[in-house]
């Protein structure tokens, strides 16, 4: 009953048996025996890319916006480390990635082979596992195990690398469910005994929050669904990191907008003055935090993660609970709804007064004068033609990217695609195409600035190249916006190399690459010409002249606290220590 | 082992027992480490060290079940608790990494390291050397007329201290392995 295969047919057959529709890649000598595959079949789509960075963030937005893993094919040497980037960025995303690299035949491996590199040893640091398979027999193990590790626990990517030669040898295969996937199994049941300290603390809470983040979108549609009925049901507010953003409906009566360095007065305000901190499948990034010794001085924290290693790191939390957030979340209602789901409601009214109060300020406020477009109109702009639509949002990274956050909202999870934790600058086109790929008849659009946008704008060949309508929408401010706020903030308004020169015409790139190119720096043609690249059949560019010296409010500075919070112009004098500069 | 005032884990059978995450004194503890025993695995725990910026006081590894394909990694490290806490949990959620244990706060536990200590000299050194030798257990693997090879076990204090009474007598070269640890008990 054993099948007999050859590696690389071996490597095919694995990808079919673990539902794999789609691979983006690239390929090379120490692959073709793959790519000899995958041309004599018709199951797996492949999608060439145009560099191997793009084949990772395709595969991650192709993972991001259907919670399936991505799966990237590559050559050995300059294709792996051209992946190094993208699985940098999954891993600080926790996005699930399978990533397969040819590899020089085993015989000649440590001997400087062509295009040979260490790569198992390159990304160790940068997957959460990867393997080198020095026998065809190992192959379909290894790969299956490589897909249960990636989907399983906290999700990330990995990688499997594959000699040629083992690519051409005979071996046997094995399908998914006779593989032997090892003990790697993390646990996703929370401790009942602090999940019920928890429902303690959530029926005496006068100032609660609920801050959650990637890890209720990672968990599944399920977890946003619980935390959806825990905001209703207690009626706390809710905030979100940059990664969370759709768990909770921006639309939702308890939505206090994102938290963080560029958040909300009124979240970052509750986050500092609340009496309960329910993290939920987020974890203290700096960029959360703002200085940690002031971080919410006054709240008793819980923190629900289902990585280990994630709690208490940054922040010490009073009840940690260890499992998948879905699974907690909906003991934690089970428990507290049979103890006759009590939560202190006079208290919680004053709570939300004291919110409305902080929301008056209107932190996100803005006036559209003049003849120049302001970033945040184009957004809004664009928000309220678009949202009706079955739309994805993909961004690349800079203040472009903050201002999407802030100004366009999400009501569901998978719907809002950046690089969070790395900051990845040219994610935003190549992922804008793996979404469009898992969602061909939604409206796909990269928010993006004009410098991340040349990062990968190779890309723009390979969305014509698969018909694939996805929209660029470009804050042309001509420079390196966020740098150059942070020069003005804290370097004495030195620009050292923040503008963008020499910058191609964007209309004319989009006609060269068989797209259509839009211009525009009128306000008063904007709708027009949003509505322009909305109805156009095929991918846009669309260049939107933007004020040049927009700075991005509110800004909690690095080493500050979040009521330390700089909410516009007038309040950046001189806000910025030493202490402070130094971060990041 | 160190300059730094180094206060060990009180010994409790609950890695969470009494231990404030806190205190900002640095502690040396004690980890068995169980892993498959699969290519990479050690670079994948040292690149976890120096890449977090951890410390390794010492390390050793070895296959202690050769069916079941598993070594035991003993590390050494130091850091404040909730560092240690750290290193436990990054640890942990390593791919071929089956069980961590702190020793140091499991114990009470047993902590021997071997040393092969080559002392060249003649005359009354090399009589006083013997002598030494003697006091201490180590035992001769080697000898020539001008030279000992020293072979001794024990916890590393015992062979820091014997190796320092050598040093003058005419040490010229010392290999150790490191620490291994166990348990005390059942
Ligand atoms: C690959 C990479 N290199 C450098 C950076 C540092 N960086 C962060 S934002 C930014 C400027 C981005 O400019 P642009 O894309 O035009 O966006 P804007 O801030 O102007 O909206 C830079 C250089 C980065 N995040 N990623
Ligand atoms: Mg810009």
């Amino acid at each position: 009953m054993k099948t007999q295969m050859t590696g690389a047919q071996i490597v095919v057959q694995a990808l079919k048996d673990q539902g794999v529709d789609t691979v983006f890649g690239y390929p090379g000598g120490a692959v073709l025996p793959i790519y000899d595959e995958i041309f004599q079949q018709n199951d797996i789509r492949h999608i060439l890319v145009r560099h191997e960075q793009g084949a990772t963030h395709a595969a991650e937005g192709y993972a991001r916006s259907t919670g399936k893993p991505g799966v990237v094919l590559v050559t050995s040497g300059p294709g792996a480390t051209n992946a190094v980037t993208g699985m940098t960025d999954a891993l600080m995303d926790s996005i699930p990635m399978i990533v397969l690299t040819g590899q020089v035949p085993t015989f000649m491996i440590g001997n400087d082979a062509f295009q040979e590199a260490d790569t198992v040893g390159i990304t160790r640091p940068c997957t959460k596992h990867n393997w080198l398979v020095k026998e065809t027999d190992a192959l379909a193990d290894t790969i299956h195990k490589a897909f249960h590790v990636a989907i399983s626990g906290r999700p990330g990517p990995v990688l499997v690398d594959i000699p040629k030669d083992v690519q051409f040898a005979n071996g046997t295969y094995v399908k998914p469910q006779k593989a032997a996937i090892g003990h790697y199994n993390p646990r996703v049941k929370g401790d009942i005994d602090k999940i019920t300290e928890l429902v303690e603390l959530i029926e005496k809470a006068k100032r609660p929050i609920i801050y959650s983040g990637g890890g209720v979108i990672n968990s599944g549609k399920a977890a946003s669904m619980l935390l959806r009925d825990l905001a209703k049901s207690s009626n706390f507010p809710v905030t979100s990191t940059l990664m969370g953003l759709g768990a909770y409906p921006a639309n939702g009566d308890n939505w206090l907008g994102m938290l963080g360095m560029h958040g909300t007065y009124e979240a970052n305000m509750a986050m500092h003055d609340c009496d309960l901190m329910i993290c939920i499948g987020a974890r203290f990034d700096d960029r959360i935090t703002g200085r940690v010794d002031a971080f919410s001085p006054k709240s008793k924290k819980a923190h629900i993660d289902i990585d280990p290693s994630s709690i208490n790191k940054v922040i010490h939390v009073d009840i940690p609970i260890i499992g998948d957030v879905g699974h907690v979340m909906e003991d934690l209602l089970k428990i507290w709804k049979s103890r006759g789901r009590k939560i202190e409601k006079e208290a919680i009214s004053k709570w939300w007064k004291k919110i409305e109060e902080w929301r008056a300020v209107d932190c996100l406020r803005f006036e559209q004068k003049g003849k120049t477009i302001r970033p945040q109109y184009a957004l809004e702009r664009l928000e309220a033609l678009t949202k009706d639509h079955d739309r994805y949002i993909t961004t690349e990274v800079g203040q472009h990217q903050m201002w999407a956050a802030q100004y366009l909202g999400f009501n569901d999870p998978h719907r809002f695609m950046t690089s969070g934790g790395l900051g990845t600058m040219g994610y935003g086109l190549p992922s804008s195409i793996g979404v469009q790929l898992a969602h061909r008849d939604s409206l796909v659009i990269n928010i993006a600035g004009e410098a991340s946008f040349q990062m990968n704008m190779q890309e723009m060949g390979t969305a014509i190249q698969y018909r694939l309508p996805v929209k660029q929408f470009i804050l042309n401010n001509e420079r390196l916006g966020m740098v150059r706020q942070w020069q003005e903030l804290l370097h004495g308004e030195r620009y050292s190399h923040s503008w963008s020169e020499a910058l191609p015409d964007f209309v004319k790139l989009a006609d060269a690459f068989g797209a259509k190119g839009i211009l525009c720096k009128d306000p008063g043609d904007l709708d027009d010409a949003i509505m322009e690249m909305i109805n156009y059949d095929g991918p846009v560019i669309f260049d939107c002249l933007v004020e040049k010296h927009e700075n991005c409010f509110p800004m909690i500075p690095s080493g500050k606290a979040h009521n330390e919070m700089l909410l516009g112009e007038a309040s950046t004098q001189n806000t910025i220590d030493a202490t402070g500069a130094v971060m990041v | 082992m160190n300059a730094l005032s180094l206060k060990k884990g009180i010994s409790r059978k609950s890695a969470y027992d009494l231990r404030s995450l806190y205190g900002d004194e640095i502690e040396s503890h004690t980890l068995a480490v169980i892993v498959d025993n699969e290519a990479g695995v050690l670079a994948r725990v040292i690149g976890l060290f120096s890449g977090r910026g951890y410390n390794i006081e010492s390390l050793t590894v070895a296959e202690v079940d050769h069916e079941g394909h598993r070594s035991r990694i003993t590390v050494v490290t130091i850091g404040t608790p909730a560092v240690i806490e750290q290193i436990k949990a990054q640890l942990g959620r390593l791919v071929p990494v089956h069980d961590v244990h702190d020793l140091t706060v499991e114990g009470p536990s047993v902590e021997r390291e071997l040393a092969l200590i080559k002392v060249n000299g003649v005359g009354e050194k090399r009589v006083e050397a013997m002598r030494t030798a003697d006091v201490f257990r180590a035992t001769v693997v080697d000898s020539t007329l001008e030279s000992f090879v020293f072979e001794i076990t024990g916890a590393p204090e015992k062979i820091d201290a014997f190796v320092d009474l050598m040093r003058p007598l005419g040490v010229s070269e010392v290999a150790r392995t490191g620490v291994a640890a166990i348990t005390r008990g059942t």
